[in-house]
């Protein structure tokens, strides 16, 4: 492989870890919670895509983001609005147990069976280089995404709001935010950008199961991680830094042990520098 | 194991508005943590316009009174009221709606949002700023003209406190003299009728307390402002507030005129110990 199809794959991947990672960092920076059913709403996109291809395409991938950010939307009120407040090992045992539920739920509605798809968007020739249509769409949507959330937090109300509460929830709701509206957004921009990874990452590997977004999840946590957990620019950079690796390591015999390679790297920066390439540095008052 | 103290049951408080001619006025506010009554029997009387100030020794429960007033704690016990209405028991972000806005004892500034920023996070309930999410999002002419507005009138604030020049750099790389006025600024962003200050003089120099003293009594004429103050610097609260309440464990030890009340045998006792 050369190396210009190993950026393209590497930005194809990192693009999607990427969307992953920040709805991990957003609602890490903005509720302050580790929210790990986060992969398994990248589950339910693919299952509404898949489900729905037959009828129409576009019916299948706009139903995916509305149930999506919908799931998000029922997980937040019913499961960690409730613990506001509580202790922040109870509200990740919470998500742990809304991982788990969303994944049976899956297996009983659906089927523990892989559920297949085929599709073939063709390729792009540019001399000797080969492009999958699909790994540049990939690349333009997530760019386009990031660079309108990027947009949105910097330029607009909400987007104040949200850095606001996530600086100092308890000023800001002196200020007159609504923090529960704002974590509601937070989620819904999260869950929207998990059913388009989920999309794309179906549309690469053509099948799904129950723990579809099991993997991929994880990996976009250690991004935001790498990144620097609860910055928006951390995720970003963190998921295209995966990407690469992934993309990089592909193409060497080493490929079997990408993943291994992946965490190791993940275990590397929080040894060298514990919050992350882009993390905020916490300065303690004594 | 200690047993857990269990805080007595919160009993619904059913608002009724009243008739009032003051701004502020509180009737037996008090809450108590446990078996300890932390405030209790807080009755306050701010008239318009007028710079109130809370006294008392360290501990006192002068800090507890405002995170009363402004929805961070819930009153175990009485009431309070906006112009006559009763906002008891209404969270934090509706009681700055209603007219509320604070500072606090330490700074608590957006630390890592640029200084305009800060104040524009204080305007974004002002109904001439609204633009819907959606619109937002679209980037309708709406969200381009509540923004340019919203940036201007942000301008204009940090223009009162002589910090339009720092409006770019970030909040915490302030000096603390100007964190200070940031958060004042911010909160008046909010379009309050009431501005608590909550040790707004702590930790600065004479020259910038004198600076302090100039802007609060500019806020409280251009602004059409009622204060109220918490502040342990007699000379800057004599200097300012025309009447006070003294506070000690919790209970109000004197209120009234400030020369009397600081002039009271109790209030001289409490503080210097006897």
């Amino acid at each position: 492989m050369d190396l210009l199809t190993i950026i393209i794959n590497g930005l194809s991947i990192g693009g999607i870890y990427a969307m992953i990672a920040l709805g991990y960092t957003m609602v890490y920076g903005i509720a302050k919670m580790l929210n790990f059913a986060h992969g398994d709403i990248i589950m339910v996109g693919a299952y509404t895509v898949v489900l729905l291809f037959t009828t129409s395409p576009t019916v299948g991938i706009i139903s995916a983001l509305v149930l999506c950010v919908l799931v998000g939307i029922i997980v937040e009120k019913a499961a960690y609005r409730p613990l506001r407040g509580a202790s922040p090992l109870a509200v990740l045992i919470t998500a742990i147990g809304v991982s788990k539920l969303l994944q049976s739920a899956a297996q009983i509605f659906i089927g523990s069976e892989p559920k297949g798809l085929t599709l073939n968007l063709g390729e792009i020739r540019l001399g000797s280089l080969h492009i999958s249509v699909l790994t540049l769409l990939t690349i333009l949507i997530s760019v386009a995404v990031m660079a309108g959330l990027t947009l949105f937090v910097k330029y607009t109300k909400m987007g104040r709001a949200m850095v606001a509460v996530s600086e100092d929830r308890g000023a800001a709701q002196l200020m007159g935010i609504n923090v529960n509206s704002v974590i509601t957004v937070t989620f819904i921009i999260g869950s929207a950008l998990a059913a388009l990874a989920g999309v794309f990452l179906l549309f690469k590997s053509q099948s799904v199961d129950s723990t579809f977004g099991a993997m991929p999840g994880i990996k976009a946590f250690a991004a935001a991680v790498i990144g620097g957990i609860g910055s928006i620019p951390g995720a970003m950079v963190g998921g295209v830094v995966l990407g690469f690796i992934e993309a990089i390591f592909a193409a060497t015999p080493l490929r079997d042990y990408v993943d291994a390679i992946e965490f190791a790297i993940l275990i590397i920066v929080l040894l060298v520098k514990p919050t992350g390439i882009l993390g905020k540095k916490r300065r303690e008052k004594v | 194991m200690a047993k857990k103290i269990k805080a007595p049951k919160h009993v619904p408080h059913k608002r009724e508005n009243i008739e009032s001619e003051y701004v502020l006025e509180t009737r037996n506010l008090g809450i108590s943590f446990g078996g300890l009554k932390a405030v209790q029997d807080v009755n306050l009387k701010i008239k318009k316009n007028q710079v109130y100030g809370l006294i008392g020794p360290n501990g006192a429960g002068k800090t507890t009174v405002f995170n009363l007033l402004t929805g961070v704690y819930q009153p175990t016990t009485g009431s309070f009221y906006l112009n006559g209405e009763d906002l008891t028991g209404l969270s934090q972000e509706k009681i700055n709606r209603k007219g509320f806005a604070r500072t606090f004892q330490n700074i608590r500034l957006f630390n890592n949002m640029t200084v305009v920023r800060n104040v524009m996070v204080g305007l974004s309930n002002q109904p001439e700023y609204k633009c819907t999410l959606f619109e937002s999002i679209f980037r309708l002419p709406r969200h381009f003209i509540a923004e340019r507005k919203m940036r201007k009138r942000a301008k204009e604030l940090l223009d009162i406190f002589g910090l339009l020049d720092e409006r770019n750099n970030l909040a915490c790389n302030l000096p603390y003299g100007k964190q200070r006025k940031l958060e004042i600024a911010r909160a008046l962003a909010t379009n309050p009728k009431l501005l608590l200050l909550d040790e707004p003089a702590a930790g600065m120099n004479p020259n910038e307390t004198e600076d302090l003293v100039n802007t609060i009594k500019y806020i409280c004429e251009n602004f059409d402002m009622t204060i109220l103050l918490i502040e342990h610097d007699m000379k800057f609260v004599s200097g300012l507030c025309d009447q006070i309440t003294v506070l000690n464990f919790g209970t109000v030890l004197a209120e009234g005129d400030t020369k009397e009340a600081l002039n009271n045998p109790e209030v001289i006792k409490a503080y210097i110990g006897g």
